[in-house]
């Protein structure tokens, strides 16, 4: 084996993998951009839409109530709501986004409130539309409110107190360390993410130095070099290698920095508000170590399937049309493992991707099953082994190398 | 030197079966002299020629290329050969020196000798105006004299051409002629596969006519002539191939 043939392939690859436009979009410019655009652009866009929606003061229609003249006129009085003539078409003024809601007052309501009989108050609304939603909670708090403010009443007319409607209060109190809630949050994410941009990381490049080598007709070139066909499959696998966990190391710093900007600008914008519910991304160096540590044999499996079967393609084009199906054979597994409820068994530990995805969500919440480590590690080291046995046999093939 | 014997390929086709592209050849080139392997497209010069520079293995037979087996020792045997063809493309995304000095480190250079030959090559092929241009943003002409700077860095005593003048322009095409005949005037053992008639008569020291995957006659052209008793090369080619193919069609 010479090490010094590998690296002059493995040198050159790089050079022109760096002046590649496709393999540096694919390999730095997606991952980099991929979360920032995902947590701050779609977030900030959402988060604005949000906020106005919310300033919008949306209209109400109130139907009924005419025998209810108080609490027409104590509805009325709520500020933040809009309230409009009852038109007859009122529904499709809701579903035409006119109107937020219409209120429905049954007949008789302050009547039967006197005498103590229940009633509903009907809201009509537009499910998930996000200003007839706003509207109805705005509208259903009032009513909640005055609920209390009735049954406080009556509580004092017989000199009760407030107590007797909760006689004990109930908490919740998390004892997780904030490194398990975090894997128990964004572990499967976070896994998946790896997992799917190592694979993706190295389909440009498997592409461009198999089949599209053969497309530009450099292939006839570099075989009549003296170079041996193991070595210089191997120089292209180390780059091909190397783009992969480029692009995953770059998407899960991108992540992070994402992630944490997102987070001080919520703690920013939201400063002197309830603390309740914040989130604190909690992943330990030695998480992260690990997570490389395993994503490395399924990402040299990844990196030397995808040369083999790039390389049985003549074109760029016909390559992608093998590689593209099997991103979802990677998508699968690896969504999968997202699931609630999907825990690592002794049998899915030898499942390729899936043990691998639901390995990592252990190792970002801080657990470590040696055992199942163990055997996930032997068996993807040993699944990649197989695809670069098969990518070497590939690259002395004839009838692969010029199939026509 | 180069010395084929009984090299023969077979390839399996799903719609045609076995094909036999190449049918037990042989023949011997001499350092110092140009072989012409001349045939029509599809009769088996590629396949030939590929198999004695070690792309492609022989199915049967061998071939000894300077004293190395094509079969036993490929890795030896490309180490003693410049290969050229319309087929052995540039790097797009290399410059034509970084295209060159791969080569020449692939073939075991060390980097002291590497620049020297570089240098040497470069200037004598009048190179240094592009050397640091990338391959893709080279002329045709320019990309012809990066591929011979390429066959040439590690000073192979065999050179192995096949169809290179394929497609290219008068100039260009007279480039590698040149090229050509300037190996075999510094002793090399030059083989070179072509269906121009001409250039196998400008060129050539011993012509071999292969047709149908078999090496039908070989000689030098004076001996062709007086086998043949025709003056004109073309005539001689379809006096030999002839009967064969009217033989192929008839099947």
């Amino acid at each position: 084996m010479s090490l010094r043939n590998i690296a002059i392939v493995y040198k050159k690859e790089l050079t022109e993998a760096l002046r590649d436009r496709r393999t540096l979009i694919s390999t730095i410019v997606v991952p980099l951009l991929a979360f920032p655009v995902m947590t701050i652009g779609f977030g900030g866009a959402m988060f604005s839409l949000m906020n106005k929606a919310e300033k919008e003061i949306p209209k109400v229609i109130v139907l009924g109530g005419g025998d209810s003249p108080r609490v027409v006129a104590d509805l009325k009085k709520l500020e933040g709501l809009q309230f409009v003539d009852t038109p007859a078409n009122w529904k499709d003024r809701i579903v035409n986004k006119e109107v937020g809601v219409a209120v429905q007052i049954p007949d008789g309501f302050e009547a039967n409130l006197a005498q103590q009989k229940s009633d509903t108050v009907k809201i009509y609304k537009y499910e998930n539309e996000i200003k007839s939603e706003f509207a109805a909670n705005n509208v259903e708090k009032a009513f909640k409110k005055y609920s209390e403010s009735i049954v406080k009443d009556r509580l004092a007319a017989k000199n009760l107190p407030t107590s007797v409607l909760s006689p004990f209060a109930i908490k919740q109190e998390n004892v997780a360390p904030p490194e398990k809630v975090s894997g128990a949050a964004i572990g499967g994410f976070l896994g998946y993410i790896v997992i799917l941009l190592c694979f993706q990381g190295a389909m440009t490049p498997a592409i461009d130095l198999s089949a599209g080598e053969k497309e530009r007709g450099t292939m006839e070139t570099i075989l009549s070099s003296p170079i041996s066909r193991m070595h210089l499959v191997l120089g292209k696998f180390f780059l091909v290698l190397t783009a992969a966990i480029t692009t995953a190391a770059l998407a899960v710093t991108s992540m992070a920095v994402s992630f944490f900007v997102t987070q001080k600008f919520h703690a920013f914008s939201s400063a002197g508000a309830s603390n309740s519910g914040s989130f604190q991304l909690h992943v330990t160096a030695g998480a992260i170590f690990s997570i490389f540590l395993m994503a490395l044999p399924l990402a040299v499996m990844f990196s030397a399937g995808l040369l083999t079967i790039a390389l049985f393609a003549k074109s760029h084009k016909e390559a992608q049309s093998y590689i593209t199906p099997l991103v979802f054979v990677v998508i699968i597994p690896a969504v999968a493992a997202m699931l609630p409820g999907v825990e690592l068994t002794p049998k899915l530990a030898l499942v390729p991707i899936l043990n691998v995805s639901l390995l990592l969500k252990d190792l970002i919440a801080g657990t470590y099953h040696w055992n199942s480590i163990a055997i996930i590690f032997l068996s993807t080291c040993a699944y990649a082994a197989v695809a670069l046995f098969l990518a070497i046999k590939m690259f002395q093939r004839e009838s692969v190398l010029f199939r026509s | 030197m180069i010395e084929a014997r009984g090299l023969s390929k077979r390839f399996h086709d799903k719609k045609r079966g076995e094909i036999r592209a190449v049918d037990n050849v042989s023949f011997t080139c001499q350092p110092g002299r140009i072989y012409g392997l001349l045939g029509a497209n599809g009769a088996g010069k590629t396949t030939t020629l590929r198999m004695l520079a070690t792309i492609l293995e022989p199915t049967d037979g061998t071939a000894i290329v300077c004293g190395h087996d094509v079969v036993e020792q490929p890795e030896k045997v490309r180490a003693n050969v410049g290969f050229l063809s319309t087929a052995t493309s540039l790097y797009p995304r290399l410059t034509a020196q970084e295209l060159v000095e791969y080569f020449g480190r692939l073939n075991g250079l060390d980097e002291a000798t590497l620049k020297k030959r570089v240098d040497a090559i470069f200037s004598r092929l009048d190179m240094n105006g592009f050397r640091d241009r990338l391959c893709d943003k080279l002329s045709t002409g320019m990309k012809q004299k990066t591929s011979i700077a390429r066959t040439l860095v590690h000073d192979p005593p065999v050179m192995i051409f096949d169809e290179p003048t394929n497609g290219l322009d008068i100039m260009s095409a007279r480039t590698i002629t040149a090229f050509i005949r300037e190996c075999r005037d510094n002793g090399k053992t030059v083989i070179f596969s072509t269906h121009i008639m001409s250039e196998v008569e400008k060129l050539c020291d011993t012509i071999g006519i292969i047709h149908d995957g078999k090496l039908l006659t070989e000689g030098t052209l004076a001996q062709l002539r007086d086998q043949h008793h025709e003056q004109v090369l073309e005539e001689i080619f379809v006096k030999v191939v002839a009967p064969h193919f009217v033989h192929a069609e008839a099947h």
